[in-house]
């Protein structure tokens, strides 16, 4: 008996664990942040610019890090939404099963690309393609970064999306082929509607994964701090923010809290996702 | 053709069908005639073949990968496995319902409403029409006429059936097919499936796979007993319940196996 009470306990203990790491990150993320709150204050995070090192005054505003975030991962997933969520459908609906031995490996490989190498790929062929195309001076900017990231949510994406397909259950096929329809029309007007909760879930992750890349943004998006939406502009993100200060910053200074506070903004959000995922998926989750 | 048709006894003529699943052989000639606007219910023990032939007659076994069916089926006179055959067009003319209850996770309206707008019909007028007109006939409208836009996934077991039953109908089929509908529906359920196949057969023509001897003989006019693949008998339910001509048909139905 004493042996099962052990195990209990030791199995409980690891189940803690991620808990208490999560909760040790928030806690650790806010003591380093602390006393930015007083001096110079929240505010300040609202300033309209991002300028830490200054003679005349340093400014610490989220607003073009978080817009330089949007706009990059709204490129992301504009782009890979279509690509990822019809990919999907192909592999679980039309690919014969040879098709999907070959295609799904191919796929998880691209999910095993180190997100430097991409960034390099980036920087040496997506950079000057696009700097040719649009005719600008530089080819680091938004439009590039969002396109290195549609890639590499591109796994995420497609491999929920396809178990949510592949769960609906083929009676409901079934129903809709024998009422006439079509391969097609049963697709997008049974299937592909029964497995929406889990679409939208991996969606969801596919956004959490974009938002928190770090490597690939900082190499390609050009680094600077503007408040733009405009895709053809450098832009700056808060990942590659901290990768890029958190080296050179003095510990403890102003500056230092300053990037603890971005680390802060950008666990919410990735939190936040989460929790819209998990609504989605628990209110319009299928039942069978 | 068109005078082959007119006024023709049988819906469904089935010459020497043969059916394959990969190497294994599942009908071995069979020969069936449907009457039109009867009950034909098909029997015999698990794995004879009967819900293999069935679904030969709207060719949903063209959904499973590596089967083959040679032999003639004619519907109305007209092959259905003839090369450039529209199955779409067969399928609207061939109803379908399945054993298990398989409403879509929408509200009943649009379960009903499917097989109409997926063939083109958009006006919201004539959609309430012929979902009104289907629910009626599936003897389903008085329960759900106040709650046509709930989830059709709330209802029971038995009015999930008769959903899909009337989701059949709104298609405007001639032949209704019907897989075991009532075997997993308590006996209450069950009588009132029999009944409405008992209203049906005024205005379509049935064929009915059961594994229930008694339903078998009570809701329909013919019977087809198979039996490891191939047809075995096949005669006025009437006879096959009294005077069965074969050994295994008798051994069947009185309950000595299967």
């Amino acid at each position: 008996m004493w042996k099962d009470k052990v195990i209990h306990l030791l199995l409980v203990g690891t189940a803690s664990t991620s808990i208490l790491i999560v909760l040790l990150i928030f806690l650790f993320l806010g003591k380093e942040a602390g006393s930015f709150i007083f001096e110079p204050g929240l505010k300040e995070l609202f300033d309209r610019s991002w300028i830490p090192v200054s003679f005349v005054r340093e400014r610490f505003g989220l607003l073009p890090l978080l817009s330089g975030s949007a706009v990059v991962t709204a490129i992301a997933m504009v782009t890979t939404v279509p690509i990822s969520v019809l990919a999907a459908v192909y592999i679980a609906e039309v690919a014969r099963p040879t098709e999907r031995e070959i295609l799904k490996p191919f796929i998880e490989i691209l999910a095993g690309i180190p997100s430097v190498v991409l960034g390099f790929f980036g920087l040496i062929v997506l950079a000057p393609l696009i700097k040719e195309l649009f005719g600008l001076s530089s080819g680091l900017n938004a439009l590039t970064g969002g396109i290195l990231l549609a890639l590499m949510a591109v796994p995420t994406v497609v491999t929920i999306s396809e178990d949510a397909i592949m769960s609906v259950p083929f009676s409901y096929k079934n129903a809709s082929l024998a009422l006439g329809a079509s391969e097609l029309q049963t697709i997008w007007k049974v299937t592909v509607p029964a497995a929406l909760p889990g679409i939208i879930a991996a969606i969801m992750l596919g956004v959490g994964r974009v938002i928190g890349e770090t490597m690939a943004v900082l190499m390609v998006t050009g680094n600077s701090a503007l408040i733009t939406l405009n895709p053809l502009s450098p832009v700056r993100t808060m990942t590659a923010t901290i990768a890029a200060e958190m080296g050179e910053v003095p510990i403890g200074s102003v500056h230092y809290q300053a990037l603890f506070c971005i680390g802060i903004t950008l666990l919410i959000i990735t939190f936040l996702l989460n929790v819209v995922a998990r609504v989605v998926l628990n209110k319009y989750g299928m039942k069978k | 053709m068109q005078e082959q048709t007119a006024g023709a006894e049988y819906t469904v003529e089935a010459k020497n069908v043969d059916f394959f699943y990969g190497k294994v052989q599942a009908l071995f000639g069979v020969s069936l005639n449907i009457k039109i606007r009867h009950v034909t219910a098909l029997i015999g023990p698990s794995g004879c073949g009967k819900s293999t032939f069935l679904r030969t007659l709207n060719r949903m076994n063209d959904t499973i990968r590596n089967t083959r069916v040679s032999g003639e089926i004619l519907i109305n006179g007209e092959d259905i496995y003839k090369e450039g055959m529209n199955v779409v067009k067969l399928r609207r003319q061939v109803g379908m319902v399945f054993q298990k209850s398989n409403p879509f996770p929408k509200s009943i309206f649009d379960n009903v409403a499917y097989g109409p707008r997926i063939h083109g019909q958009h006006d919201q007028q004539q959609l309430a029409e012929i979902v009104e007109k289907s629910l009626v006939d599936a003897a389903l409208w008085d329960e759900v006429k106040d709650r046509l836009n709930d989830n059709a996934l709330g209802l029971s077991g038995g009015q999930q059936q008769r959903l899909c039953i009337a989701r059949a109908l709104a298609v405007g089929p001639e032949i209704l097919l019907m897989d075991e509908p009532a075997s997993a529906l308590d006996p209450k359920s069950t009588t009132k499936i029999e009944d409405l196949i008992g209203e049906l057969r005024e205005k379509y023509t049935i064929v009915i796979v059961t594994h229930n001897m008694q339903q078998a003989a009570r809701v329909s006019d013919y019977t087809a007993f198979f039996y490891e693949g191939s047809l075995v008998e096949f005669d006025r339910t009437k006879k096959i319940f009294t005077k069965p001509k074969a050994k295994q048909t008798e051994d069947y139905i009185t309950g000595r196996f299967g």
